[in-house]
């Protein structure tokens, strides 16, 4: 058989493709393999370990930042590897491959009447992307991460060892590789616990709130009782009003409670509609949204939507049923949506922090990004439990995430990126995590103090375990962690920025030509 | 100007100089290590080419060039190099020939060797590593190739027919790469320096307007981050090239210039 993977030139030429972040904001070129077989990723990561090349393993590409990127190295793309491996409807349990996205998922199960515990606010991501990030979804306070819900997965070591964990065999490497961002192994099968459903549909019930203090207030107590939890901030509200935003909550239907449950589990009644109104074709709403993805035409939808919930519920809540699809997946609602942003693209700063800090961090946060004339176009409030992964972002608390347009210019980038480290200090000092998936901005410095010393020497145990030659690496690695474990292990403290993005770097770089990884000194010239 | 802090925002942007141990293409390293690039350097003589980095580096105060020993009359090592190069940088955002090599000959003098010699360091090698860099930018759909020509490519003179033949063919190479990558959104510059003091300037006996290789890296530089196709260092040797190009065969022949 012919195996265009195996070709004697590594890495190929032909393979060197842009790769570019969800946001559109990260971008570089890499050599994008994607493998079908778990013998082909064995393959690749002998050849890349003998060529000195890093690799990079890729998902859906759905990260925020440069999670998935791997610049002039090989990016391991696993949305070939997309097959249902086993699902048994009695018992709710699927065996897929890490290609399979969480929309495969619940295409394939809900009929059966089954649905994934734990989604992202999209679902489009794949489910070795969902693990590596251990995503959570709306109802994180109940559900925790995904990981929790993962019975056993197996994966391949960069060592070249074949691993199946779970959260009592190999259990370390089971909380480490889930959470692990794709840096210790990759996932080649996962199998994972479906929640039973006895309705397509959730009770939601919305309401407007006037403002931040008011938003966390009525949001807490629904903690022991929601299913689904989430707040919309309008984050270029300013004064008395700042933080006014929309609260969605939502409760699973007990059994009986839905006439026509097989109608309702229907894929048909789940697809996310096409047009708008029936009319307008949502593929190119997009193009739309970008004239209003400015400072004054945000702050006009942002207070039309926030009058628009109150005249909906005036003093009282709006109660409607919602297909799980339309109520889980809102960033699927307008297709690409991010290209709304324009060729410079979005990021995401996203903070949690604990309960009793989170008003007061995240009014700080809010009035200082309105203050330097960057105000979000979005914000959403979540609640969070902690939960046993090693690189966890979750705290018991709220996380705010708020989305803000790539500057154009040199000079806005750089008031962008020291106001994303004006946030880290308020974030920091009241106790508050980060989470890799959305991150752009972090530096090795603030990330190992969120860690701290405890975890990063435990995860740095790990790396060593289970990739003693760092033949996994992406740019978040290089730019964030890999700065951060080095001045956790004792070498000088990160108070400077790391010198350079040749990492780690050659003692000498006046040197010949060094991998970057290290790990096999080579001839110039190359081979 | 690139940042010097690595994040997502502020990507640090990367270039290549080949042919950086001397002359301009030392100057113009210098130039884009205080404007913060990462460099990869690449030249045959490994000791200078060390130095340099060392000097640039300290400079910096961090590690910002690297050196890559290279004979660019070995094409065939280019496209391994490149690669390596593209992985040490994570990115690379500019790539610039500067590779040159002027033989004195006789105005009697027809020797196949050196006229060779000049081809494959002016002409030839410039193929091999720009070739590498137009694939990769029409990939990415950004970049800039800046190629080192000569003023010596306008006409071809009585004193080094070799030489000017090889910067001309450059000439239409990086015209021809311009045509075909513009539409990608890649920027191709031609450099056409005029007598510029370094080691090549020894066979150049009746040179005027001479500048400093550091004057010629600078108008480089300004040239790149305007984007320009084209640039004469100094900027008066662009009306001296207009009337040189159109002198008519009959007197150019009797010329002994």
């Amino acid at each position: 058989m012919i195996n265009h993977l195996m070709s004697p030139n590594f890495p190929d030429f032909d393979r060197l493709t842009p790769v570019s972040s969800f946001g559109r904001a990260a971008r570089s070129t890499g050599y994008v393999y994607r493998p079908t077989h778990v013998d082909q990723i064995a393959g690749l990561f002998r050849r890349a370990a003998a060529h000195g090349f890093t690799i990079a393993p890729r998902g859906a590409g759905r990260s925020y930042g440069d999670a998935a990127l791997n610049g002039g190295q090989v990016v391991l793309d696993l949305q070939r590897m997309d097959r249902v491996l086993d699902w048994d409807p009695a018992s709710g349990v699927i065996r897929v491959e890490p290609g399979v996205t969480i929309e495969q998922v619940w295409r394939h199960t809900l009929e059966d009447g089954w649905w994934p515990p734990v989604v992202p606010g999209t679902m489009r991501p794949t489910l070795g992307g969902c693990l590596g990030m251990n995503v959570h979804g709306k109802n994180n306070f109940r559900t925790g991460p995904i990981g929790e819900h993962v019975l056993a997965f197996e994966a391949l070591l960069p060592t070249g060892e074949h691993v199946t964990c779970t959260p009592t065999h190999n259990a370390d490497l089971f909380y480490g590789l889930i959470s692990g961002a794709g840096l210790l192994g990759v996932f080649t099968s996962i199998t994972l616990q479906l929640k039973h459903l006895y309705s397509g549909n959730l009770a939601v019930e919305a309401w407007a709130t006037p403002n931040l203090a008011a938003t966390l207030d009525d949001m807490e107590p629904l903690k022991v009782e929601a299913d689904y939890l989430v707040g919309w901030i309008d984050g270029t509200a300013t004064g008395r009003v700042r933080g006014r935003g929309q609260i969605h909550q939502a409760r699973y239907l007990p059994p009986g409670a839905d006439p026509r449950p097989a109608y309702t589990l229907s894929l048909d009644y789940q697809a996310l509609p096409d047009t708008l109104f029936g009319l307008l074709p949502k593929s190119i709403l997009w193009r739309f949204m970008r004239l209003g993805l400015n400072r004054p035409g945000v702050a006009l939808v942002n207070a039309a939507k926030h009058l628009a919930a109150r005249l909906q519920s005036p003093g009282r809540r709006h109660a409607y049923e919602q297909s799980l699809a339309a109520f889980n997946f809102l960033l699927d609602y307008i297709p690409n949506w991010q290209h709304g942003y324009g060729r410079h693209g979005l990021l995401q700063y996203q903070s949690f922090i604990p309960r009793a800090a989170a008003a007061g961090t995240f009014l700080a946060i809010l009035e200082l990004s309105q203050r330097r004339r960057q105000p979000s176009y979005l914000g959403v409030l979540k609640r969070h439990r902690p939960d046993l992964f090693l690189l966890s972002h979750a705290v018991d608390g709220f996380s705010l995430a708020l989305d803000f347009p790539v500057p154009a210019s040199p000079a806005g980038r750089a008031d962008f990126q020291q106001m994303a480290h004006d946030f880290d200090q308020i974030v920091l000092s009241a106790g508050g995590r980060f989470y890799l998936a959305k991150d752009s901005t972090l530096t090795p410095h603030t990330a190992a103090r969120y860690l701290g010393p405890d975890v990063l020497g435990r995860w740095q145990a790990l790396k060593m375990r289970c990739d003693p030659g760092q033949l996994l690496q992406t740019e978040l690695y290089r730019r964030v962690l890999a700065p951060a474990l080095a001045s956790a292990s004792g070498a000088p403290p990160a108070e400077a920025p790391p010198a350079s993005a040749l990492v780690p770097r050659s003692a000498d770089p006046a040197a010949a030509p060094q991998p970057s990884n290290g790990h096999r000194p080579r001839a110039p010239g190359g081979p | 100007m690139p940042a010097s802090v690595p994040s997502v925002l502020q990507p640090i942007q990367g270039a290549v100089v080949v042919g950086a141990s001397t002359g301009i293409g030392a100057a113009l390293a210098r130039r884009l290590g205080r404007a913060g690039y990462h460099l990869a350097l690449a030249a045959r003589r490994a000791a200078p080419l060390g130095e340099l980095c060392a000097q640039i580096n300290a400079e910096a105060g961090r590690p910002v060039a690297r050196a890559y020993p290279h004979d660019v009359t070995q094409g065939t090592e280019v496209p391994a190099l490149f690669q390596a190069i593209l992985r040490d940088l994570g990115r690379i955002d500019l790539v610039v020939y500067s590779a040159g090599a002027l033989l004195p000959v006789a105005l009697s003098e027809f020797d196949y060797a050196k006229d060779r010699a000049m081809f494959e360091v002016n002409l030839l090698g410039a193929l091999a590593w720009l070739n590498q860099a137009a694939m990769l930018f029409e990939r990415q759909g950004s970049g800039q190739i800046v190629g080192l020509s000569s003023i010596a490519g306008e006409r071809g003179r009585i004193g080094a027919p070799a030489y000017n033949a090889s910067k001309a063919a450059l000439n239409t190479y990086l015209e021809a790469l311009r045509n075909r990558l513009a539409r990608k959104g890649v920027h191709v510059l031609t450099v056409r320096p005029g007598f510029v003091q370094t080691e090549m300037l020894k066979h150049s006996p009746k040179s005027f307007w001479v500048i400093s290789p550091e004057q010629a890296a600078e108008d480089i530089y300004q040239a790149i981050r305007a984007r320009k196709q084209l640039v004469y260092s100094p900027a008066r040797w662009r009306l001296v090239g207009l009337v040189i190009r159109h002198i008519p065969s009959a007197v150019f022949r009797r010329m002994s210039f």
